[in-house]
């Protein structure tokens, strides 16, 4: 059974508990969203949904649009068309309700580099409305689940890029939120910290039951049982089971299926002569 | 894309509205973040004094001679050059400091950090409105550190003026980062600061009562007059200078209390992902 699956016929979001026939909320739902630059069109009619308990891997090149989806997502940009929502709850109409329940890496770092890691922690408490207090105890906590805990009055600049990635995640998880959007939260690791990142990542969406949208460009970070969207010049080129994806491609692998998608779309996109 | 029609569907609950002890926490966090960032530049802090004290010492000094001050309020007597330029050069490092404030946001928002302030899920307008107390905050903290120095100056006002022109720095303060910080709106990249000195800053600073008093600016030439006038940041001088001596200037109060407030509408606006940054194509990143 695939995430998609699970997130109409079985909840398991751990405070959502639904009797029969009734359908889990999405974490995210993405619909009929359209964006443009001035003329530019970014994103073209985009819908999908991401369930609780899932790991959603948003697949495009460089361009294809993946970052201004998560900026119209965290409401960096306002949205020109369509609707997005999480658990239900409309990021334009109540952003604030909806932003609670969402964590975000962004691909550009965003830790202040001058201060240690918890006054990094301490900050991004207090933008949540969480008492000093309380943040101590989650930071000192977060700290400890991520291995960096003897580091944490160390200045952020003083640490790899795969720990301040690791360290931004736990930032995102910080005020507990439901839904954890990354956006290329690899780019630039190592081998090693990248694997470590994406099994960390997948630990929280079994044992947390947080829904994960996971953008990237890179096709070994998507896994058979994972959810799939394919992004390609701004539109929507397949959503499902990676299985699915790939098999109505007429592909044997994800790689294969992105290029033959893509090169269609490419092909498709292209005026007659 | 996956179907959650065909069944009704439950909601995750989320609390609606935040308690006053999150908006104190959150406004906490920000001006405590603010100083924490002024206590590592240091250097930021140094060159913030250093600025007015050239003024003061070697500027002040020169013209002492050649600028004769008559009596005008709130003074009562004649008075030294180095003690009329005093509340402009206050307000000169708000000036500084609300432009440096915005600076830091273009930073920010090139280096990534002003998102972390952005998904917050508080009122994006209260946000920037802790942004621009933390930054005020900063501004008290470089002014009176100036009139500690400036008191081995000479420049002495009644011990009652360092209380009573509190509440005037604050409120200039206000003004002069919401008008920093709707500026910082419409910079794309850092590079560009350079403009706001030069169309911004030296402008405001001179073409204001801040270097002479504006009887004088008149003799010399109307229009300028005129221009400084209607330069918000004269009416902040003045609001400074007489709440140095105990007084109110109404007029200046007025000026600076209104623009204070259509500077942050500005800026909230702008700031406001339906109506300004929305506008814009992601800053230097992919698509």
């Amino acid at each position: 059974m695939t995430a998609t699956d699970r997130h109409i016929a079985s909840p398991s979001a751990p405070d959502a508990a639904p009797g029969p026939g009734v359908a889990v909320q999405p974490a995210l739902s993405i619909g009929n969203v359209s964006h443009s630059y001035g003329p530019r069109r970014a994103l073209i009619d985009i819908n999908f949904t991401v369930a609780p308990a899932s790991f959603t891997a948003l697949l495009g090149l460089n361009g294809a649009g993946k970052s201004t989806l998560f900026s119209l997502v965290t409401r960096l940009f306002g949205i020109q068309n369509g609707r997005i929502s999480i658990f239900g709850h409309d990021i334009s109409r109540t952003p604030g309700e909806a932003l609670r329940l969402l964590g975000v890496v962004f691909q550009p770092r965003t830790l202040d580099l001058d201060l240690s890691l918890t006054q990094n922690l301490l900050y991004h408490a207090a933008l949540h409305g969480i008492s000093r207090r309380e943040a101590r105890l989650r930071s000192a906590e977060v700290l400890e689940r991520i291995k960096l805990a003897d580091r944490a009055g160390s200045k952020v600049r003083d640490l790899s890029g795969g720990q301040m990635r690791r360290l931004e995640i736990a930032r995102a998880l910080l005020h507990r939120p439901r839904l954890l959007l990354l956006d290329e939260a690899t780019v630039g690791l190592d081998v090693k910290a990248r694997a470590d990142i994406l099994d960390h990542v997948r630990q929280l969406v079994t044992e947390q039951g947080i829904g994960v949208l996971w953008a990237t460009h890179l096709f070994d970070e998507i896994m058979p049982n994972d959810d799939l969207v394919v992004l390609h010049q701004g539109k929507m080129l397949a959503h499902g089971p990676v299985s699915r994806v790939v098999a109505e491609a007429g592909a044997q692998d994800v790689n294969t299926a992105f290029m033959r998608l893509t090169g269609a779309a490419t092909l498709a996109g292209k005026p007659l002569s | 894309m996956s179907s959650t029609t065909a069944a009704s569907t439950t909601t995750t609950p989320a609390r609606s509205g935040f308690s006053l002890s999150e908006y104190i926490v959150c406004l906490n966090g920000i001006v405590w973040r603010e100083a924490l960032r002024f206590l590592h530049q240091r250097e930021r802090f140094v060159s913030a004094l250093v600025r007015p004290l050239v003024w003061l010492f070697i500027f002040a000094a020169g013209f002492r001679q050649v600028l004769g001050i008559s009596i005008i309020p709130p003074y009562e007597t004649y008075i030294l050059y180095e003690v009329y330029i005093a509340p402009g050069l206050m307000a000169m490092i708000q000036l500084f400091n609300g432009m440096q404030s915005s600076l830091s946001m273009v930073y920010d928002r090139e280096m990534g950090n002003m998102r972390t302030l952005l998904v917050s899920p508080l009122p994006r307008g209260y946000l920037l409105f802790c942004k621009l107390l933390a930054g005020t905050a900063v501004s008290l903290l470089q002014v009176y550190a100036f009139l500690a120095i400036a008191w081995f100056w000479d420049i002495a006002p009644p011990p009652i003026g360092y209380l009573t022109v509190l509440p005037a720095l604050v409120l200039s303060g206000l003004m002069l980062g919401a008008l920093g910080m709707l500026i910082s709106s419409g910079i794309k990249q850092l590079e560009n600061f350079a403009g706001v000195m030069n169309f911004v800053i030296f402008p405001m600073f001179f073409a204001s009562s801040a270097l002479y008093p504006l009887w004088r600016v008149q003799e010399g030439s109307p229009m300028l007059y005129y221009v400084c006038q209607w330069n918000p940041f004269t009416h902040a001088v003045e609001l400074i200078r007489f709440a140095l001596y105990g007084k109110m200037n109404w007029v200046a109060l007025a000026v600076v209390g209104g623009c204070t407030v259509v500077f942050m509408i500005g800026a909230i606006l702008a700031y406001d992902p339906s109506r300004g940054l929305a506008r814009r194509g992601p800053g230097g990143g992919e698509a």
